[in-house]
């Protein structure tokens, strides 16, 4: 059986029964399998992505963050080895100052790396992470080099 | 004579046999650098441990020093250029490098592939897998202290398999074989048989080196039992690939999302349940069975036809659109997340890494055992610095 994408709207559908008011529907959303969510609110949706018994999403994919001028976009793509099937998180933080968003490494351990990653090449930090600090660059290395300002 | 003496001298080593044993052991942790250069000859990857006596107490893994920025140096290229920097992430198996990055570019473009081009893909990324494994295991067993006998019997396979890479495209390691919409040139004629020669030999080569190893008890003994990943950690912490399939979870992205030729092919997904350093290393062996299997039934089933898909050399995705392009690489999940602004290189460009995800269970595997267990459960896990750092 191949694995399914679950629709934005099938998803919406039960988040926001689940974690009420996370869900950022000011959005104007061109891509149909997304779920947008409010970025202090991650972690609740995060958490409630895990654990609900239909969805049951155990593996993390990937974490991403992408650099818009004018505000970023973080994307965690997510699998569910027993249910068979993947979805895509997004959230928007608007600005390029002090972005934070909370971190899923109590829920994934997998975020460690990536969550790390991020804040060393974007600048986006996540508070609630153990050991966040610069895993490509080194201690002291100035600027975040993977956005659009830096080079 | 002989009474007196014998006696004063055993009355008086057991007396300092036992001021030694009532003296409490000062033992002090100590922190010791191994790397960055080559721990297992895997890469420049270092690691700041710290022992008491010859126990792992604490793990730090730190990494970066091979960081070429590929993610950023993506955005300054066409998206046909983007697939040599994609050879060089795991430059031991850039062919299915190439093919995870082409098929992201082709969900984008919403590029049919043709038939053969599907089948030379399959092909070609299976013998890599072979090759990619082959050196696994060829320097796990160096890192147990085999001091090179059943690395010289996988590399002599290796060869044959860049040899077959060298008759497709004229490189042997930065292949850049794929592009987006198939592949650069079909197979010459000659490559066939060659093929079928290759097969052949395999089958008697690698028979012998398993014959060497994989019952060996020296092998068993030390790595039966050793750095135990737990499933449920494993899962937790996006493990994956063989090393998520030694602790008893059948995932395998071939099988449950199938891309270029998969959904033909038969073939199983090994899976062990011990978790340790045995079981990682024997997952690889029976993979390297199944894709030999896949490359019989590539060769039995291909037929005659276009190699590459009606694309420009310039390629430009709509604006707005984005792929997350995934294979079952050699080391586990290798994924392109490619976004598009519109112009003719990607807008942003991610690497999702099997080797770096993997690398999060590190503290969990080494802590508790010896420094000689360090250096093979590291060869165990088979990463890639080349794709660790990007």
């Amino acid at each position: 059986m191949a694995v399914q994408q679950l629709s934005g709207e099938a998803l919406a559908e039960k988040v926001s029964a689940g974690v009420p008011d996370s869900l950022d529907l000011a959005i104007d959303n061109p891509a149909e399998n997304v779920l947008w969510v409010k970025p202090s609110r991650v972690a609740d949706v995060a958490s409630f992505l895990k654990t609900d018994a239909g969805l049951d999403f155990n593996f993390l994919n990937s974490i991403t963050a992408i650099d818009y001028i004018n505000h970023f976009e973080v994307v965690y793509h997510l699998t569910s080895l027993d249910k068979q099937h993947t979805a895509i998180i997004k959230t928007r933080l608007d600005g390029r100052e002090e972005l934070s968003l909370p971190s899923v490494y109590h829920l994934w351990r997998g975020a460690d790396f990536q969550e790390r990653e991020i804040w060393d090449l974007m600048g986006v930090s996540f508070p609630g992470h153990p050991n966040l600090k610069r895993i490509m660059l080194w201690e002291g290395f100035e600027g975040h080099p993977l956005r659009k300002d830096y080079l | 004579m002989k009474a007196t003496h014998l006696g004063r001298t055993t009355y008086s080593s057991q007396l300092v046999a036992e001021s030694f044993l009532a003296m409490p052991i000062q033992t002090e942790p100590m922190t010791v650098n191994i790397g960055p250069q080559h721990p297992s000859t895997h890469g420049v990857f270092r690691l700041r441990v710290t022992f008491d006596g010859e126990e792992i107490l604490e793990v730090e893994p730190i990494f970066g020093y091979l960081h070429r920025g590929t993610e950023k140096l993506a955005e300054e290229r066409n998206y046909t250029q983007i697939v040599t920097l994609t050879d060089r992430l795991d430059y031991v198996s850039s062919m299915i490098n190439n093919q995870a990055y082409c098929l992201a570019v082709e969900e984008l473009l919403c590029v049919e592939v043709p038939q053969r081009a599907k089948y030379l893909r399959t092909l070609t990324a299976e013998l890599q897998r072979v090759a990619s494994h082959l050196m696994g295991i060829g320097f796990f067993l160096q890192d147990l202290g085999t001091l090179g006998t059943p690395l010289m019997y996988a590399f002599r396979s290796r060869e044959k398999i860049l040899d077959l890479f060298e008759m497709l495209c004229g490189a042997r390691i930065t292949l850049s074989y794929m592009r987006p919409g198939g592949v650069f040139f079909d197979a010459p004629d000659d490559f066939w048989p060659a093929l079928d020669q290759f097969l052949r030999d395999f089958d008697t080569e690698f028979k012998e080196l398993e014959q060497l190893i994989l019952e060996n008890e020296i092998v068993m003994v030390r790595t039966r039992g050793v750095s135990v990943l737990p499933l449920e950690l494993a899962i937790n912490a996006s493990v994956s690939g063989p090393v998520l399939r030694a602790s008893g979870c059948d995932w395998d992205w071939r099988k449950k999302a199938p891309y270029d030729a998969y959904d033909r092919m038969e073939f199983d997904v090994p899976t062990a349940t011990g978790g340790d350093n045995y079981d990682r290393f024997w997952v690889r062996i029976q993979e390297i069975h199944q894709s030999i299997r896949m490359v019989r039934q590539c060769i039995q089933q291909i037929e005659p036809g276009p190699t590459r898909a009606d694309v420009p050399l310039i390629l430009r995705p709509k604006p707005g659109t984005e792929a997350y392009g995934r294979v079952e690489a050699s080391k586990g999940e290798l994924a392109f997340y490619v976004v598009s602004d519109g112009g003719i290189s990607p807008y942003r460009m991610k690497v999702r890494s099997p080797s770096l995800m993997n690398l999060t269970v590190t503290e969990h595997l080494l802590v508790g055992w010896k420094l000689a267990d360090m250096i093979v459960t590291l060869g165990s896990l088979d990463i890639n610095l080349g794709e660790v750092d990007r």
